[in-house]
Protein backbone atom coordinates (compact mmCIF):
# COMPACT_ATOMS: atom_id res chain seq x y z
CA UNK A 1 0.00 0.00 0.00
CA UNK A 2 1.35 3.27 -1.00
CA UNK A 3 2.27 6.16 1.66
CA UNK A 4 -1.02 8.01 0.39
CA UNK A 5 -3.39 5.44 1.37
CA UNK A 6 -2.34 4.76 4.51
CA UNK A 7 -4.58 6.03 7.85
CA UNK A 8 -3.08 8.82 9.77
CA UNK A 9 -2.40 6.76 12.79
CA UNK A 10 -0.83 3.87 10.53
CA UNK A 11 1.57 6.95 9.06
CA UNK A 12 1.96 8.53 12.69
CA UNK A 13 3.51 4.84 14.20
CA UNK A 14 5.74 4.24 11.01
CA UNK A 15 7.09 7.77 11.45
CA UNK A 16 7.60 7.07 15.13
CA UNK A 17 9.10 3.74 14.30
CA UNK A 18 11.74 5.48 12.38
CA UNK A 19 10.37 3.09 9.39
CA UNK A 20 9.73 6.40 6.97
CA UNK A 21 10.52 9.93 7.45
CA UNK A 22 7.75 13.15 8.00
CA UNK A 23 9.55 14.29 5.03
CA UNK A 24 8.91 11.07 2.42
CA UNK A 25 5.44 11.03 3.87
CA UNK A 26 5.18 14.60 2.85
CA UNK A 27 7.02 14.39 -0.48
CA UNK A 28 4.51 11.37 -1.17
CA UNK A 29 1.60 13.64 -0.88
CA UNK A 30 2.74 16.36 -2.58
CA UNK A 31 3.48 14.23 -5.18
CA UNK A 32 -0.05 12.97 -5.36
CA UNK A 33 -1.17 16.80 -4.75
CA UNK A 34 0.87 17.29 -8.15
CA UNK A 35 -0.52 14.43 -9.82
CA UNK A 36 -4.32 15.05 -9.10
CA UNK A 37 -5.18 18.16 -7.70
CA UNK A 38 -5.46 19.75 -11.35
CA UNK A 39 -8.35 17.42 -12.27
CA UNK A 40 -9.60 17.97 -8.20
CA UNK A 41 -9.21 22.06 -7.39
CA UNK A 42 -8.64 21.11 -3.35
CA UNK A 43 -6.15 23.32 -2.75
CA UNK A 44 -5.70 26.89 -3.16
CA UNK A 45 -2.33 27.02 -1.75
CA UNK A 46 0.79 24.28 -2.05
CA UNK A 47 3.61 25.35 -1.36
CA UNK A 48 6.71 22.37 -1.34
CA UNK A 49 8.79 24.17 0.25
CA UNK A 50 7.39 25.14 3.11
CA UNK A 51 5.91 21.67 3.43
CA UNK A 52 8.89 20.00 3.88
CA UNK A 53 10.49 22.79 5.96
CA UNK A 54 7.84 21.70 8.65
CA UNK A 55 8.38 17.64 8.20
CA UNK A 56 12.22 18.16 8.46
CA UNK A 57 11.54 20.27 11.79
CA UNK A 58 9.51 17.36 13.21
CA UNK A 59 11.83 14.44 11.82
CA UNK A 60 14.77 17.00 13.63
CA UNK A 61 12.21 16.79 16.96
CA UNK A 62 12.12 13.37 16.80
CA UNK A 63 16.38 12.65 16.58
CA UNK A 64 16.90 14.71 19.09
CA UNK A 65 14.36 12.97 21.62
CA UNK A 66 11.50 15.01 22.18
CA UNK A 67 8.66 12.68 23.33
CA UNK A 68 6.14 13.61 20.26
CA UNK A 69 1.92 13.09 19.29
CA UNK A 70 0.11 10.28 17.82
CA UNK A 71 0.11 12.41 14.65
CA UNK A 72 3.49 14.05 14.67
CA UNK A 73 4.97 13.93 10.81
CA UNK A 74 1.62 13.43 9.50
CA UNK A 75 0.44 15.80 6.43
CA UNK A 76 -2.71 18.00 6.65
CA UNK A 77 -4.47 20.07 4.75
CA UNK A 78 -5.84 23.28 6.21
CA UNK A 79 -8.87 25.08 5.35
CA UNK A 80 -8.36 28.41 4.00
CA UNK A 81 -9.87 30.45 6.63
CA UNK A 82 -7.80 29.50 9.68
CA UNK A 83 -5.04 32.37 9.84
CA UNK A 84 -1.39 30.80 8.60
CA UNK A 85 1.71 33.42 8.88
CA UNK A 86 3.68 31.36 6.33
CA UNK A 87 0.74 31.30 3.64
CA UNK A 88 -1.77 33.04 2.27
CA UNK A 89 -5.62 33.23 3.75
CA UNK A 90 -8.22 34.20 1.85
CA UNK A 91 -11.65 32.53 3.24
CA UNK A 92 -11.82 31.50 -0.91
CA UNK A 93 -12.56 36.18 -1.23
CA UNK A 94 -11.38 38.05 -3.46
CA UNK A 95 -11.32 41.10 -1.47
CA UNK A 96 -8.52 39.25 0.80
CA UNK A 97 -6.60 37.86 -1.99
CA UNK A 98 -2.92 37.13 -1.26
CA UNK A 99 -3.73 38.03 2.19
CA UNK A 100 -0.82 37.08 4.72
CA UNK A 101 -2.10 37.31 8.15
CA UNK A 102 0.71 38.50 11.19
CA UNK A 103 -0.54 35.43 13.47
CA UNK A 104 -1.58 32.35 13.69
CA UNK A 105 -5.48 30.74 14.46
CA UNK A 106 -5.17 28.84 17.86
CA UNK A 107 -5.76 25.51 15.65
CA UNK A 108 -3.05 26.44 13.26
CA UNK A 109 -0.67 26.62 16.57
CA UNK A 110 -1.95 23.47 18.27
CA UNK A 111 -1.46 21.54 14.59
CA UNK A 112 1.93 22.63 14.17
CA UNK A 113 2.42 21.72 18.05
CA UNK A 114 1.21 18.34 17.41
CA UNK A 115 3.90 18.11 14.81
CA UNK A 116 1.48 17.96 12.18
CA UNK A 117 2.66 19.08 8.84
CA UNK A 118 0.29 21.24 6.68
CA UNK A 119 0.87 20.89 2.67
CA UNK A 120 -1.54 23.69 2.00
CA UNK A 121 -4.98 25.80 2.62
CA UNK A 122 -7.92 24.02 0.83
CA UNK A 123 -10.56 25.65 -1.21
CA UNK A 124 -14.20 26.61 0.27
CA UNK A 125 -17.31 28.66 -0.33
CA UNK A 126 -15.97 32.34 0.43
CA UNK A 127 -16.10 33.38 3.50
CA UNK A 128 -17.60 29.47 4.07
CA UNK A 129 -20.46 30.63 2.84
CA UNK A 130 -22.41 27.56 0.77
CA UNK A 131 -22.65 23.77 0.08
CA UNK A 132 -20.66 23.39 -2.69
CA UNK A 133 -17.62 25.07 -2.99
CA UNK A 134 -18.94 26.80 -6.39
CA UNK A 135 -19.08 30.04 -4.36
CA UNK A 136 -15.12 30.11 -4.09
CA UNK A 137 -13.69 33.12 -5.97
CA UNK A 138 -11.38 30.61 -7.14
CA UNK A 139 -13.25 27.86 -8.64
CA UNK A 140 -14.89 25.36 -7.67
CA UNK A 141 -13.42 22.02 -5.90
CA UNK A 142 -14.79 18.70 -7.62
CA UNK A 143 -15.98 15.91 -6.24
CA UNK A 144 -13.20 13.29 -6.37
CA UNK A 145 -16.46 10.38 -7.18
CA UNK A 146 -17.06 12.11 -10.14
CA UNK A 147 -15.71 15.07 -11.00
CA UNK A 148 -18.75 16.67 -12.59
CA UNK A 149 -20.65 17.01 -9.35
CA UNK A 150 -19.92 19.30 -5.50
CA UNK A 151 -17.69 18.07 -3.45
CA UNK A 152 -20.01 19.49 -0.73
CA UNK A 153 -19.17 22.94 1.22
CA UNK A 154 -18.51 25.12 2.51
CA UNK A 155 -15.35 22.95 3.18
CA UNK A 156 -15.34 21.17 0.08
CA UNK A 157 -11.62 21.50 -0.82
CA UNK A 158 -10.93 19.64 2.59
CA UNK A 159 -13.38 16.85 1.74
CA UNK A 160 -12.23 16.56 -1.51
CA UNK A 161 -8.46 16.50 -0.39
CA UNK A 162 -8.93 13.63 1.56
CA UNK A 163 -11.73 11.85 -0.50
CA UNK A 164 -8.67 12.05 -3.66
CA UNK A 165 -5.97 10.96 -0.83
CA UNK A 166 -4.24 14.06 -1.15
CA UNK A 167 -4.07 14.00 2.32
CA UNK A 168 -5.34 12.00 4.92
CA UNK A 169 -6.12 14.52 7.38
CA UNK A 170 -7.78 17.84 7.20
CA UNK A 171 -9.59 20.53 8.96
CA UNK A 172 -12.81 22.15 8.85
CA UNK A 173 -15.37 24.51 9.94
CA UNK A 174 -19.29 23.97 10.41
CA UNK A 175 -21.72 26.97 10.84
CA UNK A 176 -24.33 24.84 9.59
CA UNK A 177 -23.24 21.73 8.64
CA UNK A 178 -19.94 22.78 6.70
CA UNK A 179 -18.23 19.65 7.45
CA UNK A 180 -20.85 16.91 8.15
CA UNK A 181 -22.89 17.46 4.59
CA UNK A 182 -19.01 17.55 2.49
CA UNK A 183 -18.04 14.39 4.36
CA UNK A 184 -21.23 12.88 3.63
CA UNK A 185 -21.56 13.51 -0.05
CA UNK A 186 -17.57 12.29 -0.35
CA UNK A 187 -17.54 9.08 1.37
CA UNK A 188 -15.34 9.92 4.05
CA UNK A 189 -15.38 10.95 7.73
CA UNK A 190 -16.28 14.73 9.10
CA UNK A 191 -17.17 15.88 12.94
CA UNK A 192 -18.62 18.78 14.43
CA UNK A 193 -17.15 19.29 17.89
CA UNK A 194 -19.59 20.93 20.65
CA UNK A 195 -19.77 24.34 19.65
CA UNK A 196 -17.04 25.98 21.70
CA UNK A 197 -15.11 23.24 21.66
CA UNK A 198 -12.62 23.93 19.25
CA UNK A 199 -11.25 27.46 19.20
CA UNK A 200 -12.51 30.51 17.00
CA UNK A 201 -9.25 32.55 17.73
CA UNK A 202 -7.86 32.81 13.87
CA UNK A 203 -10.88 31.35 12.41
CA UNK A 204 -11.74 34.46 9.74
CA UNK A 205 -15.69 34.79 11.51
CA UNK A 206 -18.64 33.88 9.66
CA UNK A 207 -21.28 33.76 12.22
CA UNK A 208 -19.99 33.82 15.87
CA UNK A 209 -22.73 31.50 17.59
CA UNK A 210 -22.31 28.84 15.63
CA UNK A 211 -18.99 28.74 14.02
CA UNK A 212 -17.10 25.69 14.90
CA UNK A 213 -13.59 24.44 14.09
CA UNK A 214 -13.58 20.00 12.82
CA UNK A 215 -11.81 17.60 11.82
CA UNK A 216 -12.01 15.43 8.80
CA UNK A 217 -10.60 12.08 8.15
CA UNK A 218 -11.11 8.74 5.78
CA UNK A 219 -11.69 6.84 8.79
CA UNK A 220 -13.33 7.28 12.74
CA UNK A 221 -9.96 6.98 14.54
CA UNK A 222 -7.92 9.23 12.50
CA UNK A 223 -10.62 11.98 12.99
CA UNK A 224 -10.88 11.21 16.98
CA UNK A 225 -6.88 11.62 17.38
CA UNK A 226 -7.49 14.96 15.04
CA UNK A 227 -10.51 15.98 17.12
CA UNK A 228 -7.58 15.17 20.63
CA UNK A 229 -5.02 17.27 18.83
CA UNK A 230 -6.24 20.32 18.17
CA UNK A 231 -9.52 20.73 20.55
CA UNK A 232 -9.68 21.90 23.86
CA UNK A 233 -9.85 25.38 25.70
CA UNK A 234 -8.44 28.54 24.88
CA UNK A 235 -8.44 32.09 26.54
CA UNK A 236 -8.13 33.84 23.95
CA UNK A 237 -11.85 32.85 22.67
CA UNK A 238 -14.55 33.91 25.20
CA UNK A 239 -16.67 31.23 23.67
CA UNK A 240 -14.39 28.33 24.27
CA UNK A 241 -15.69 26.08 26.88
CA UNK A 242 -13.28 25.58 30.00
CA UNK A 243 -13.93 21.98 30.44
CA UNK A 244 -12.02 19.01 29.30
CA UNK A 245 -11.83 17.22 25.76
CA UNK A 246 -13.98 14.69 25.83
CA UNK A 247 -12.28 11.27 25.66
CA UNK A 248 -12.62 10.68 21.81
CA UNK A 249 -10.16 8.41 20.76
CA UNK A 250 -10.84 6.13 23.37
CA UNK A 251 -14.40 5.96 22.18
CA UNK A 252 -13.08 5.50 18.56
CA UNK A 253 -11.17 2.93 19.65
CA UNK A 254 -13.91 1.31 21.52
CA UNK A 255 -17.30 1.93 19.34
CA UNK A 256 -19.68 -0.71 21.08
CA UNK A 257 -23.55 0.05 20.86
CA UNK A 258 -24.80 -2.77 22.46
CA UNK A 259 -27.90 -1.38 25.15
CA UNK A 260 -27.30 2.04 23.71
CA UNK A 261 -30.60 3.81 22.79
CA UNK A 262 -30.53 5.16 19.65
CA UNK A 263 -33.35 7.75 18.41
CA UNK A 264 -34.12 8.48 14.87
CA UNK A 265 -35.66 12.37 14.27
CA UNK A 266 -38.97 11.30 12.82
CA UNK A 267 -39.20 14.97 11.05
CA UNK A 268 -35.81 14.18 8.90
CA UNK A 269 -37.29 11.69 5.94
CA UNK A 270 -39.80 10.99 3.51
CA UNK A 271 -40.83 13.86 0.36
CA UNK A 272 -36.95 15.92 -0.53
CA UNK A 273 -35.14 13.05 0.39
CA UNK A 274 -33.84 10.69 -2.75
CA UNK A 275 -34.61 7.54 -2.57
CA UNK A 276 -31.25 5.53 -2.14
CA UNK A 277 -30.17 8.12 0.86
CA UNK A 278 -33.34 6.91 2.78
CA UNK A 279 -32.60 3.26 1.89
CA UNK A 280 -29.00 3.34 2.97
CA UNK A 281 -29.97 5.04 6.43
CA UNK A 282 -32.90 2.71 7.01
CA UNK A 283 -29.98 -0.23 6.49
CA UNK A 284 -28.17 1.45 8.94
CA UNK A 285 -30.76 1.66 11.07
CA UNK A 286 -31.36 -1.80 11.36
CA UNK A 287 -27.59 -2.58 11.54
CA UNK A 288 -27.31 -0.79 14.87
CA UNK A 289 -30.51 -2.81 16.18
CA UNK A 290 -28.51 -6.09 15.38
CA UNK A 291 -25.48 -4.49 16.64
CA UNK A 292 -27.24 -4.50 20.01
CA UNK A 293 -28.76 -0.76 20.37
CA UNK A 294 -32.06 0.10 21.23
CA UNK A 295 -33.91 2.09 18.56
CA UNK A 296 -36.56 4.53 19.12
CA UNK A 297 -38.46 7.11 16.92
CA UNK A 298 -38.31 10.49 18.23
CA UNK A 299 -39.74 13.28 17.36
CA UNK A 300 -38.22 16.97 17.54
CA UNK A 301 -41.20 19.13 15.92
CA UNK A 302 -39.04 22.70 15.99
CA UNK A 303 -36.50 21.02 13.55
CA UNK A 304 -38.30 21.87 10.76
CA UNK A 305 -38.28 25.26 11.22
CA UNK A 306 -34.52 25.36 11.83
CA UNK A 307 -33.40 26.07 7.99
CA UNK A 308 -35.46 28.83 8.32
CA UNK A 309 -33.93 30.13 11.76
CA UNK A 310 -30.53 29.89 10.52
CA UNK A 311 -31.17 31.58 7.69
CA UNK A 312 -32.20 34.24 9.44
CA UNK A 313 -29.13 34.28 12.42
CA UNK A 314 -26.51 33.25 10.10
CA UNK A 315 -27.29 36.11 7.84
CA UNK A 316 -27.38 38.58 10.68
CA UNK A 317 -24.28 37.21 12.10
CA UNK A 318 -22.56 38.00 8.80
CA UNK A 319 -23.71 41.11 8.30
CA UNK A 320 -21.73 41.95 11.04
CA UNK A 321 -19.27 40.07 11.27
CA UNK A 322 -18.02 41.40 7.48
CA UNK A 323 -18.53 44.65 8.11
CA UNK A 324 -14.61 44.76 8.80
CA UNK A 325 -13.44 44.29 5.35
CA UNK A 326 -13.76 48.19 5.01
CA UNK A 327 -10.46 48.45 2.55
CA UNK A 328 -9.02 50.28 5.39
CA UNK A 329 -6.62 47.72 7.40
CA UNK A 330 -5.85 44.72 5.19
CA UNK A 331 -7.36 42.97 1.77
CA UNK A 332 -8.46 44.76 -1.41
CA UNK A 333 -8.91 48.51 -1.64
CA UNK A 334 -10.68 49.56 -5.07
CA UNK A 335 -10.97 53.20 -6.80
CA UNK A 336 -8.83 55.43 -4.03
CA UNK A 337 -7.37 58.00 -6.76
CA UNK A 338 -7.79 60.88 -4.25
CA UNK A 339 -11.41 61.81 -5.27
CA UNK A 340 -13.96 59.34 -3.71
CA UNK A 341 -14.08 59.75 -0.05
CA UNK A 342 -13.40 56.46 2.15
CA UNK A 343 -17.62 55.49 2.15
CA UNK A 344 -17.01 55.46 -1.80
CA UNK A 345 -13.80 53.28 -1.72
CA UNK A 346 -15.54 51.07 1.14
CA UNK A 347 -18.90 50.19 -0.72
CA UNK A 348 -16.79 49.90 -4.45
CA UNK A 349 -14.11 47.51 -2.90
CA UNK A 350 -16.87 45.68 -0.90
CA UNK A 351 -19.12 45.48 -4.56
CA UNK A 352 -16.14 44.36 -6.11
CA UNK A 353 -14.38 42.10 -3.52
CA UNK A 354 -17.31 40.02 -2.64
CA UNK A 355 -18.90 37.53 -4.68
CA UNK A 356 -22.64 36.96 -5.20
CA UNK A 357 -23.07 34.71 -2.08
CA UNK A 358 -21.50 36.51 0.55
CA UNK A 359 -23.69 40.12 -0.99
CA UNK A 360 -26.72 38.26 -0.34
CA UNK A 361 -26.32 36.95 2.98
CA UNK A 362 -24.92 40.53 3.89
CA UNK A 363 -28.42 42.49 2.25
CA UNK A 364 -30.76 39.59 3.83
CA UNK A 365 -29.10 40.58 7.48
CA UNK A 366 -29.07 43.91 7.12
CA UNK A 367 -32.85 43.47 6.43
CA UNK A 368 -33.54 41.18 9.07
CA UNK A 369 -31.40 43.41 11.75
CA UNK A 370 -33.42 46.50 10.71
CA UNK A 371 -35.56 48.11 12.91
CA UNK A 372 -39.40 47.73 12.04
CA UNK A 373 -38.34 43.50 11.36
CA UNK A 374 -36.02 42.68 13.93
CA UNK A 375 -38.58 41.26 16.13
CA UNK A 376 -40.46 39.46 13.58
CA UNK A 377 -37.35 38.16 12.40
CA UNK A 378 -34.30 37.68 13.98
CA UNK A 379 -35.55 38.35 17.38
CA UNK A 380 -37.93 35.70 16.14
CA UNK A 381 -34.83 33.13 15.07
CA UNK A 382 -33.92 33.31 18.41
CA UNK A 383 -37.08 31.89 19.85
CA UNK A 384 -37.03 29.18 17.71
CA UNK A 385 -33.37 28.57 18.49
CA UNK A 386 -34.65 27.93 21.92
CA UNK A 387 -37.14 25.57 21.00
CA UNK A 388 -34.79 23.38 19.08
CA UNK A 389 -32.05 23.19 21.74
CA UNK A 390 -35.17 22.16 23.82
CA UNK A 391 -36.10 19.38 21.82
CA UNK A 392 -33.12 18.08 21.79
CA UNK A 393 -32.55 18.44 25.62
CA UNK A 394 -36.14 16.35 25.82
CA UNK A 395 -34.80 13.67 23.20
CA UNK A 396 -31.71 13.06 25.16
CA UNK A 397 -33.76 12.17 28.08
CA UNK A 398 -35.41 9.43 26.41
CA UNK A 399 -32.18 8.47 24.30
CA UNK A 400 -28.28 8.18 24.18
CA UNK A 401 -27.58 9.59 20.46
CA UNK A 402 -30.02 11.01 17.71
CA UNK A 403 -29.89 10.07 14.19
CA UNK A 404 -30.42 10.61 10.69
CA UNK A 405 -29.19 10.55 7.08
CA UNK A 406 -26.62 14.25 6.91
CA UNK A 407 -27.67 15.21 3.84
CA UNK A 408 -31.29 14.66 1.50
CA UNK A 409 -29.54 13.83 -1.58
CA UNK A 410 -26.05 12.72 -2.52
CA UNK A 411 -23.49 15.22 -4.43
CA UNK A 412 -25.48 17.37 -6.75
CA UNK A 413 -23.97 18.25 -10.45
CA UNK A 414 -22.00 21.56 -10.17
CA UNK A 415 -23.83 24.25 -11.80
CA UNK A 416 -27.38 22.58 -10.64
CA UNK A 417 -28.08 25.08 -7.58
CA UNK A 418 -25.27 27.78 -8.51
CA UNK A 419 -28.31 30.22 -8.94
CA UNK A 420 -31.56 29.17 -6.78
CA UNK A 421 -29.96 29.94 -3.56
CA UNK A 422 -32.81 28.22 -1.42
CA UNK A 423 -32.41 24.90 -3.28
CA UNK A 424 -28.63 25.42 -2.43
CA UNK A 425 -29.59 26.12 1.15
CA UNK A 426 -31.91 22.46 1.72
CA UNK A 427 -28.59 20.65 1.53
CA UNK A 428 -28.14 21.90 5.06
CA UNK A 429 -31.82 20.66 6.45
CA UNK A 430 -30.99 18.64 8.72
CA UNK A 431 -26.97 19.47 9.92
CA UNK A 432 -28.73 22.94 11.05
CA UNK A 433 -30.69 21.96 14.35
CA UNK A 434 -26.65 20.60 15.74
CA UNK A 435 -25.11 23.89 15.40
CA UNK A 436 -27.95 26.13 16.36
CA UNK A 437 -28.35 24.33 19.46
CA UNK A 438 -24.57 23.74 19.82
CA UNK A 439 -24.47 19.54 20.27
CA UNK A 440 -21.94 17.84 19.03
CA UNK A 441 -22.29 15.58 15.66
CA UNK A 442 -20.79 13.73 13.00
CA UNK A 443 -21.02 11.91 9.57
CA UNK A 444 -20.03 9.00 8.84
CA UNK A 445 -20.28 7.18 5.66
CA UNK A 446 -23.17 4.30 5.09
CA UNK A 447 -23.19 3.14 1.94
CA UNK A 448 -23.38 4.11 -1.87
CA UNK A 449 -27.19 5.55 -3.71
CA UNK A 450 -28.25 3.02 -5.86
CA UNK A 451 -29.52 5.58 -8.47
CA UNK A 452 -26.42 7.15 -8.64
CA UNK A 453 -23.81 4.81 -7.04
CA UNK A 454 -22.67 7.97 -5.03
CA UNK A 455 -21.90 8.09 -0.81
CA UNK A 456 -24.35 9.05 1.38
CA UNK A 457 -23.76 10.07 5.38
CA UNK A 458 -25.47 8.89 8.51
CA UNK A 459 -25.36 11.51 10.96
CA UNK A 460 -25.04 10.91 14.77
CA UNK A 461 -26.19 13.96 17.04
CA UNK A 462 -24.93 13.78 20.81
CA UNK A 463 -25.91 16.70 23.79
CA UNK A 464 -23.09 19.19 24.01
CA UNK A 465 -19.70 17.97 25.32
CA UNK A 466 -20.82 14.66 24.42
CA UNK A 467 -19.17 14.16 21.38
CA UNK A 468 -17.36 11.22 22.48
CA UNK A 469 -20.88 9.29 21.57
CA UNK A 470 -20.44 10.44 18.20
CA UNK A 471 -17.22 8.67 17.90
CA UNK A 472 -18.35 5.26 19.98
CA UNK A 473 -21.73 5.16 17.55
CA UNK A 474 -19.86 5.92 14.92
CA UNK A 475 -16.97 3.16 14.97
CA UNK A 476 -19.49 0.87 15.26
CA UNK A 477 -21.13 1.27 12.14
CA UNK A 478 -17.41 1.72 10.15
CA UNK A 479 -16.40 -1.62 11.42
CA UNK A 480 -20.14 -3.41 10.86
CA UNK A 481 -20.10 -1.96 7.42
CA UNK A 482 -16.39 -2.59 6.33
CA UNK A 483 -17.18 -6.05 7.39
CA UNK A 484 -19.90 -6.16 5.18
CA UNK A 485 -17.80 -4.52 2.11
CA UNK A 486 -14.96 -6.07 2.61
CA UNK A 487 -12.90 -2.48 2.75
CA UNK A 488 -13.76 1.25 3.27
CA UNK A 489 -16.14 3.05 1.02
CA UNK A 490 -13.55 5.26 -0.50
CA UNK A 491 -11.75 1.95 -1.52
CA UNK A 492 -14.89 1.95 -4.24
CA UNK A 493 -14.70 5.25 -5.46
CA UNK A 494 -13.01 5.32 -9.01
CA UNK A 495 -9.36 5.74 -9.58
CA UNK A 496 -8.08 9.63 -10.80
CA UNK B 1 -47.29 41.18 -3.13
CA UNK B 2 -43.19 40.46 -2.74
CA UNK B 3 -41.94 40.42 0.18
CA UNK B 4 -39.06 42.96 -1.05
CA UNK B 5 -39.09 45.73 -3.46
CA UNK B 6 -36.32 46.59 -5.35
CA UNK B 7 -35.94 49.96 -3.70
CA UNK B 8 -35.61 48.67 -0.48
CA UNK B 9 -32.79 46.32 -1.38
CA UNK B 10 -30.86 49.36 -2.76
CA UNK B 11 -31.51 50.99 0.70
CA UNK B 12 -30.40 47.96 2.73
CA UNK B 13 -27.16 47.82 -0.10
CA UNK B 14 -26.30 51.75 0.85
CA UNK B 15 -26.24 50.74 4.54
CA UNK B 16 -24.00 47.65 3.96
CA UNK B 17 -21.83 49.50 2.03
CA UNK B 18 -22.13 47.39 -1.26
CA UNK B 19 -21.77 49.36 -4.61
CA UNK B 20 -24.12 47.17 -6.41
CA UNK B 21 -24.71 47.24 -10.11
CA UNK B 22 -28.42 47.49 -11.46
CA UNK B 23 -28.01 44.46 -12.82
CA UNK B 24 -26.81 42.86 -9.49
CA UNK B 25 -30.06 44.83 -7.96
CA UNK B 26 -32.55 43.27 -10.18
CA UNK B 27 -31.55 39.79 -9.67
CA UNK B 28 -31.05 40.04 -5.79
CA UNK B 29 -34.03 41.30 -5.22
CA UNK B 30 -35.93 38.33 -7.07
CA UNK B 31 -34.20 36.06 -5.42
CA UNK B 32 -34.11 37.82 -1.72
CA UNK B 33 -38.09 37.81 -2.18
CA UNK B 34 -38.15 34.09 -2.51
CA UNK B 35 -35.50 33.78 0.16
CA UNK B 36 -37.45 36.26 2.90
CA UNK B 37 -40.93 34.76 2.00
CA UNK B 38 -39.15 31.09 2.76
CA UNK B 39 -37.67 32.42 6.51
CA UNK B 40 -40.50 34.22 6.77
CA UNK B 41 -42.26 31.06 8.44
CA UNK B 42 -40.29 31.55 11.09
CA UNK B 43 -43.19 34.17 12.61
CA UNK B 44 -45.39 30.95 12.55
CA UNK B 45 -43.83 28.98 15.43
CA UNK B 46 -45.98 30.05 18.81
CA UNK B 47 -43.35 31.16 20.83
CA UNK B 48 -44.44 34.82 22.34
CA UNK B 49 -43.45 33.48 25.72
CA UNK B 50 -40.23 31.94 24.64
CA UNK B 51 -36.97 33.89 25.56
CA UNK B 52 -34.82 34.12 22.70
CA UNK B 53 -31.10 32.37 22.27
CA UNK B 54 -28.09 34.49 20.84
CA UNK B 55 -25.80 31.70 21.83
CA UNK B 56 -25.99 28.10 21.93
CA UNK B 57 -24.10 27.81 25.93
CA UNK B 58 -24.90 29.91 28.29
CA UNK B 59 -21.18 31.49 29.31
CA UNK B 60 -21.18 34.71 30.70
CA UNK B 61 -18.60 37.13 32.26
CA UNK B 62 -15.82 35.31 30.60
CA UNK B 63 -12.24 36.92 31.28
CA UNK B 64 -8.79 35.94 30.88
CA UNK B 65 -5.93 36.52 33.23
CA UNK B 66 -4.71 40.49 33.06
CA UNK B 67 -1.32 39.46 31.54
CA UNK B 68 1.16 41.48 29.63
CA UNK B 69 2.06 39.71 26.73
CA UNK B 70 3.63 41.11 23.37
CA UNK B 71 1.34 42.13 20.51
CA UNK B 72 2.01 42.86 17.15
CA UNK B 73 4.71 45.30 15.92
CA UNK B 74 3.82 48.12 13.40
CA UNK B 75 5.04 46.37 10.80
CA UNK B 76 3.14 43.48 11.36
CA UNK B 77 0.13 45.20 12.14
CA UNK B 78 0.13 47.16 8.66
CA UNK B 79 1.55 44.63 6.69
CA UNK B 80 -1.64 43.76 5.03
CA UNK B 81 -2.65 47.24 4.49
CA UNK B 82 -3.58 48.83 1.18
CA UNK B 83 -1.68 51.97 1.75
CA UNK B 84 0.97 52.86 4.75
CA UNK B 85 2.16 56.58 5.54
CA UNK B 86 4.27 56.87 8.62
CA UNK B 87 4.03 54.05 10.30
CA UNK B 88 -0.16 54.66 10.07
CA UNK B 89 -2.73 53.16 7.68
CA UNK B 90 -3.50 55.78 5.11
CA UNK B 91 -6.95 56.10 4.09
CA UNK B 92 -9.23 58.08 1.79
CA UNK B 93 -10.84 61.79 2.86
CA UNK B 94 -13.21 60.74 5.65
CA UNK B 95 -15.03 63.97 5.93
CA UNK B 96 -17.07 66.03 3.50
CA UNK B 97 -15.11 68.76 1.46
CA UNK B 98 -16.25 71.82 3.53
CA UNK B 99 -14.86 70.30 6.87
Amino acid sequence: MSLVHKTAADLGALIAAGEVSAVEVAQAHLDRIAAVDPQVNAFLHVDAETTLKQARAVDARRAAGEELGPLAGVPIAHKDVFTTVDMPTTAGSKILEGYRPPYDATVTRRLREAGLVILGKTNLDEFAMGSSTENSAYGPTRNPWDLSRIPGGSSGGSSAAVAAYEAPLSTGTDTGGSIRQPAAVTGIVGMKPTYGGSSRYGLIAFASSLDTPGPFARNVLDTALLHEAFSGHDVMDATSVDAPVPSVVAAARNGDVAGLRIGVVKEFGGDGYQAGVLARFHETVELLESLGAKVFEVSCPSFTTALPAYYLIAPSECSSNLARFDAMRYGLRVGDDGTRSAEEVMALTRAQGFGPEVKRRIILGTYALSSGYYDAYYGQAQKVRTLIARDFEAAFQQVDVLISPTTPTTAFPIGERADDPMAMYLADLCTIPANLAGNAAISVPCGLADEDGLPVGLQIMAPVLGDDRCYRVGAAVEKALQARWGGSLLSRAPEL
Amino acid sequence: MSAITRDEVAHLARLSRLALADEELDHFAAQLDVIIGAVARVAEVAADDIPPSSHALPLTNVYRPDEVRPGLTPEQALSGAPAVEDDRFRVPRILGEEA
